[in-house]
């Protein structure tokens, strides 16, 4: 068997598929790897900074930090169901459910992000700066801006790209498949914050 | 891509995912509270962590009606790597009693 005998084979048979997986849905997961790597090397460093200095502060108060911290973290678990009631409609053929399904969650995407940037600026408000703050070691602000940073943009990212598959896929350019693979990517940005909150938030709650 | 098993899923199974990622994602509230230790303390909220991203990614990612070899293949690059990153960290303890070198 030639090689071109055996790249078409590859292409149309056994690799066509691996595990059986579509092609695109694969590509999402195998970038949701990459970026759980991402995270997790941010984290990770984030850890050996925090373990490593004797005066890192813990100035996060019930209120506002942790209230808040609290409500964005009941809209972002809350995003995934209603983008999984949306996934849901559209793999039932429900048009315009998906489309509602989807939009509400990008709504709440979009208040995810204001809830975070209110607490930037009010952190920013007491001084907070990405090599300084007012409470003890400068690495604190770099560590916090970049790890919630890095999430918000993904959040913002799947806020954008939600309308936009939303809107092409009620105009017929795209189908249910797409709505689950940003499906995989929006429950993906979820569960990213369910590690920032214990590490970055409340491991730094002051008593 | 829609398969019968995504057809059969029932809404109340996920709501009951849903409760129970919330009731999680409560307790790591309440354990930041408690007069433990930080140690302690990042061991139950980690704990708490894993478990929730575990019903996120099983359910609402529908990793569980994947074919088994592609949950192994996620889950085994995901641990492997995750718990490799993990190998640096503890040198800061290093840092934090001020020795230069480890002895």
């Amino acid at each position: 068997m030639s090689q071109a005998e055996l790249t078409m084979g590859g292409h149309t048979s056994g690799m066509a598929r691996p595990f059986a997986i579509p092609t695109k849905k694969l590509a999402m997961w195998l970038f949701i790897i990459a970026d759980t790597m991402t995270f997790a090397a941010c984290l990770v460093a984030y850890g050996f900074l925090r373990n490593g200095t004797a005066n890192w502060p813990t100035p996060f108060k019930f209120s506002p930090t942790v209230v808040n911290a609290m409500v964005m973290t009941f809209v972002l678990i809350s995003s995934s169901l209603t983008m999984l009631l949306g996934v849901r409609a559209a793999k039932a053929g429900d048009k315009s459910g998906a489309f509602r399904w989807t939009m509400i969650t990008a709504a709440a995407g979009i208040l995810f992000a204001a809830l975070h940037l209110r607490e930037w600026l009010g952190m920013i408000d007491e001084g907070v700066r990405l090599f300084q703050n007012p409470w003890g070691s400068g690495l604190f602000g770099a560590a916090f801006f970049s790890i919630t940073g890095l999430h918000l943009l993904h959040v913002t990212s799947g806020v954008i790209a939600l309308i936009i598959v939303g809107l092409r896929y009620k105009g017929g350019r795209y189908n249910a498949d797409d709505i689950e693979i940003l499906g995989l990517y929006w429950h993906f940005v979820d569960l990213v914050w369910m590690f920032v909150v214990p590490l970055v938030y409340l491991l730094n709650v002051a008593r | 891509m829609a398969t019968e098993s995504h057809k059969a899923d029932s809404l109340g199974k996920y709501l009951l995912v849903y409760v129970c990622i919330l009731a999680i994602a409560g307790l790591q509230f309440v354990v930041a509270y408690q007069p433990i230790d930080k140690s302690r303390m990042l061991v139950r909220m980690l704990s708490l962590a894993i478990v929730e991203a575990g019903l996120g990614v099983m359910f609402f990612m529908h990793l569980w009606q994947e074919k088994r070899g592609f949950l192994w293949f996620v889950a085994i690059i995901a641990v492997f790597v995750l718990a490799a990153m993990n190998y640096s960290w503890p040198d800061s303890f290093r840092m934090l009693v001020g020795a230069p070198f480890s002895k």
